[in-house]
């Protein structure tokens, strides 16, 4: 219950107010700071061309920031976003459960490498199962 | 009416019969069908364990011009990686960073 929690935060900023994402960044990180999480990457992916037109823009600043805590900061930074004119679009992801998934298939990758590295006997049985399937062809 | 009514716990029988048969029929029609190679999956081969929707340029792989996500019968993915592929896309699409159609 007690686990922090990790999110990643995509936002568009409105590329006519490009001189301001620095201090909206900033702003931000005060938030979730205030609320009790802590940002552990805030980082700007440039200005790039959307996909889409947000209203009638079509290109905005994105802005990535993983934050990780309890996910009332979450609910308020993302209120403070939906508030902010200069926020075309956010989006929130939880990440750790992934992560820690993908962590766990990595290791036992890893120990299903090592296993097969060691024992003579994983290549013989190996060798057999080729030669059952030429005979079944 | 009270026949009908017996007949319910055998209907379940009756059922799973059904599907042997069916599926016995579908391997014999599967000879006639065209012979295609079979794909694997990229994701499985390169060992990813997790999809990031920030990746625009290996999802755009997979989103043909239309912008529709391909199917995994074309692609060959795994259905976990397809799923986790989908996903992927469909978060890129909500922050602009993929279309959502084209045209």
């Amino acid at each position: 219950m007690d686990t922090k929690r990790q999110y990643e935060v995509v936002f568009i900023v409105d590329p006519t107010v490009d001189d301001e994402v620095t201090k909206l960044t900033d702003n931000f990180k005060q938030v979730v700071v205030d609320q009790g999480g802590s940002v552990t990457k805030a980082e700007s992916m440039g200005k790039r061309q959307l996909a889409y037109e947000i209203l009638h823009k079509k290109e905005g600043t994105f802005v990535l920031m993983e934050i990780e805590g309890s996910g009332r900061e979450i609910a308020e930074l993302e209120r403070r976003m939906r508030v902010n004119d200069r926020i075309l679009r956010y989006l929130t992801v939880r990440v750790d459960e992934d992560r820690r998934r993908a962590e766990k298939l990595k290791g036992r990758r890893a120990a299903k490498a090592a296993k097969r590295s060691t024992p003579a006997g994983q290549s013989r049985r190996g060798g057999s199962v080729e030669f059952a399937e030429s005979n079944g062809e | 009416m009270s026949t009908n009514y017996e007949d319910r716990p055998r209907g379940g029988g009756y059922d799973s019969d059904d599907d042997s048969d069916r599926r016995s029929m579908g391997g014999g029609r599967g000879g006639n069908r065209r012979i295609h190679r079979r794909r694997v999956c990229r994701f499985c081969i390169d060992k990813v364990d997790l999809i990031d929707f920030k990746d625009v340029r290996l999802l755009l792989n997979y989103l043909p011009e239309r912008g529709k996500i391909l199917p995994r019968r074309i692609s060959g993915n795994c259905a976990t990686h397809q799923r986790m592929l989908a996903e992927a896309i469909k978060r890129a699409r909500n922050i602009a960073l993929l279309p959502y159609t084209t045209d």
